[in-house]
């Protein structure tokens, strides 16, 4: 094997763990970001996406379409759930923090009482292709540049939309944006809505590789948590950095020891990161600006 | 002498529910109801007993960390799962002669404690509070179930103890207490489920004991604010260390009496859904009491295991709305709530009559 089909198959396993930690971190990043809640029922959320997706699927619609549809019943979902329940104790994180895991555990048991235990999956589109011996699967190309997309994206939301200014000033001092006349309580509840479609994104989009099971959450959450721990409250200066230093940590310890030490790994990068950056890289870069 | 009598007077005080003899004579019948119950009861119900004494533990210790300490550990299931793993490969390595089960036992909550202690270090000691100390303990509880989850292979062992994977590991000594002619067995019967009552009780007074000394009252302290207990000089990140540790202790006690209690053990104790139920029992009980928590853990369990009935998601799905209830409308815990209530409705009471 030579130097570049090495070097590809490494940058192949890379992005692949990228993606797969920005996507699934990035709606727990802006829902942590800005309103400071930790949304437990995230892998709830991911797996609701991933459900709607394949149902659609199942349906007839084509999979762009029903990722589409996965996202919108997320985001919905998550409005509905602000509504009922987050918006009451933003006074006490600690306490949004018990509430949402009780969702997570309603969603999971539910999801397995309605729709059993197991649901018909959707196939990986596009095949694979060859580079050197091995054959590389194009679709996690796609997540790839989804998940540099979905940072663009949101990048572009919250620098160039008014939505974007409104979020970010109640975020920093919402007495003075409400009293300039944000409806804040409405920013929270789209805040909210936008970290719950993010994650039904993130669902819609691993549902043709995974198994869908009612506890599919459960494999997303450690790496979504992990990625917002060491990443800090900032999405864009945060997740999008520690998800390319996790990766690496990721990718490495997985192609040398196997899929478990590559989990092990990042277990041992936040306990070192928590202890060195207690806010996180983010935390540590704006404190190196101001 | 005076030293006993200055301890047992911190058995009552500000970080407590319940004080003078009214209370106390309620205990002393709770206590004689609960020594007299094998006698009325079969041999089920006792073994199902203990198995509710069982998760009181690792409530308590929860309530330690959570109620009083203010920080919301989701690790306690992962001290409660590397005990009841540590007691199995220790039993199943040297057996249970000359009481070595009782020294397992010892070495088992030993290394939760060790574990725990190495957890909290990087923890307080980087100053991780709040949400975060919940996500990094979660995070760790969730490897650790993957960890053992993934040790079904022949290689996985430790000694001549087969870790076993996702099927857990099985068939470990009970609790066995050396006598002369032959030793006594302890199955989940009447003989365990004195000792764990006794070990209930124990804990139970040594921790009120603890949490209205002034090592209870820094935490409590500490709970309500953090600046100002480190203001006043206390190292706050040595309080909360040991606060964790004693929390990890108690949650690893419950780990080793469930595996004596069922001769097993799994990764899926060690589970998101397994890590939920403490939460639950806790918060709905009254977190920030422990004769409350104990309550409340009795209770909910026994309400959950009667809708296990009609099928175990129903009852979790139960659960989860229950929770979630309780932190909207009653964030104090519904039976710490409804003394509350009591009290006040008696003390009102009193001034009218007055």
């Amino acid at each position: 094997m030579d130097i570049a089909t090495l070097a590809f198959s490494a940058f192949y396993q890379f992005g692949d763990a990228f993606a797969f930690l920005v996507l699934s971190a990035c709606g727990l990043a802006v829902i942590f970001g800005m309103m400071g809640v930790i949304n437990l029922a995230h892998g709830e959320f991911i797996m609701c996406g991933a459900y709607v997706t394949a149902a659609s699927v199942h349906a007839g619609l084509p999979l762009p379409l029903g990722i589409l549809a996965g996202t919108a019943v997320s985001a919905l979902v998550g409005v509905l759930v602000e509504l009922l329940v987050i918006r009451h104790l933003y006074e006490r994180p600690l306490d949004t923090i018990v509430a949402t895991w009780g969702l997570s555990l309603i969603a999971t048991q539910g999801t397995l009482i309605l729709v059993g235990s197991t649901m018909a999956g959707v196939g990986t589109p596009f095949g694979s292709f060859q580079v050197g011996a091995y054959s590389y699967s194009i679709y996690r190309i796609v997540l790839f540049m989804a998940a540099l997309a979905v940072l663009g994206g949101l990048y572009a939301l919250f620098n160039w939309t008014r939505f974007g200014v409104l979020a970010r000033a109640t975020i920093q001092v919402p007495h003075m944006a409400a009293a300039l006349g944000v409806d804040t309580r409405l920013i929270y509840s789209l805040t909210f809505a936008c970290g719950a479609g993010l994650a039904g994104l993130a669902g819609g989009l691993y549902a043709p590789t995974m198994t869908l099971v009612p506890t599919m959450g459960a494999t997303f959450i450690m790496e979504a948590f992990v990625t917002v721990v060491i990443g800090g409250a900032d999405v864009f200066l945060g997740t999008a950095p520690a998800g390319g230093v996790l990766a690496v940590v990721k990718s490495g310890m997985t192609s040398w020891q196997g899929q478990l030490f590559g989990q092990i790994g990042l277990l041992v990068a936040v306990i070192i990161v928590v202890r060195v950056l207690p806010k996180g890289i983010s935390g540590f870069v704006l404190r190196e600006r101001t | 002498m005076s030293a006993v009598v200055s301890l047992l007077r911190r058995l009552e005080g500000p970080q407590t529910l319940g004080r003078g003899r009214g209370f106390w004579s309620l205990f002393a019948l709770v206590l004689l109801g609960a020594v007299a119950f094998p006698l009325l009861t079969d041999g089920y119900t006792v073994g199902n007993t203990v198995y509710f004494f069982v998760w009181v533990f690792i409530a308590l210790s929860l309530s330690l960390i959570w109620g009083y300490g203010g920080s919301l550990s989701f690790g306690q299931t992962a001290f409660f799962g590397i005990a009841g793993y540590g007691y199995g490969v220790l039993t199943i390595n040297f057996g249970a002669d000359y009481g070595f089960t009782w020294i397992a036992l010892l070495i088992a909550v030993g290394i939760a404690a060790l574990f725990a202690l190495l957890l909290g270090y990087f923890m307080f000691f980087g100053r991780i509070a709040g949400v975060f100390l919940g996500i990094v303990t979660l995070a760790v509880t969730l490897m650790l179930e993957r960890f053992m989850a993934q040790t079904a292979g022949p290689e996985w062992h430790i000694g001549s103890a087969r870790l076993n994977g996702f099927n857990g590991m099985s068939a470990m000594p009970p609790l066995t207490i050396p006598w002369f002619d032959e030793p006594i067995v302890l199955f989940a019967d009447v003989g365990l489920y004195y000792i764990v009552l006794a070990m209930l009780v124990i804990v139970y007074l040594a921790l009120r004991i603890l949490m209205n000394s002034s090592f209870g009252n820094v935490i409590v302290a500490i709970r309500e604010n953090p600046e100002r207990a480190e203001m006043l000089g206390y190292d706050i990140r040595k309080y909360q260390l040991i606060t964790f540790v004693i929390g990890a202790a108690l949650a690893g006690l419950s780990g080793v009496l469930y595996t004596v209690w069922g001769q097993y053990i799994t990764p899926s104790s060690m589970g998101m859904t397994a890590a939920a139920l403490p939460l639950i029992w806790v918060a709905v009980g009254g977190r920030s009491d422990l004769t409350t928590t104990v309550i409340g853990t009795l209770v909910v369990l026994s309400g959950f295991q009667a809708l296990t009935i009609y099928g175990s998601q129903y009852a979790l799905v139960f659960m989860g709305v229950l929770l979630v209830l309780t932190v909207l409308i009653a964030p104090n815990g519904l039976v710490l709530g409804i003394i509350n209530w009591v009290t006040r409705l008696v003390s009102r009471r009193k001034q009218e009559t007055a």
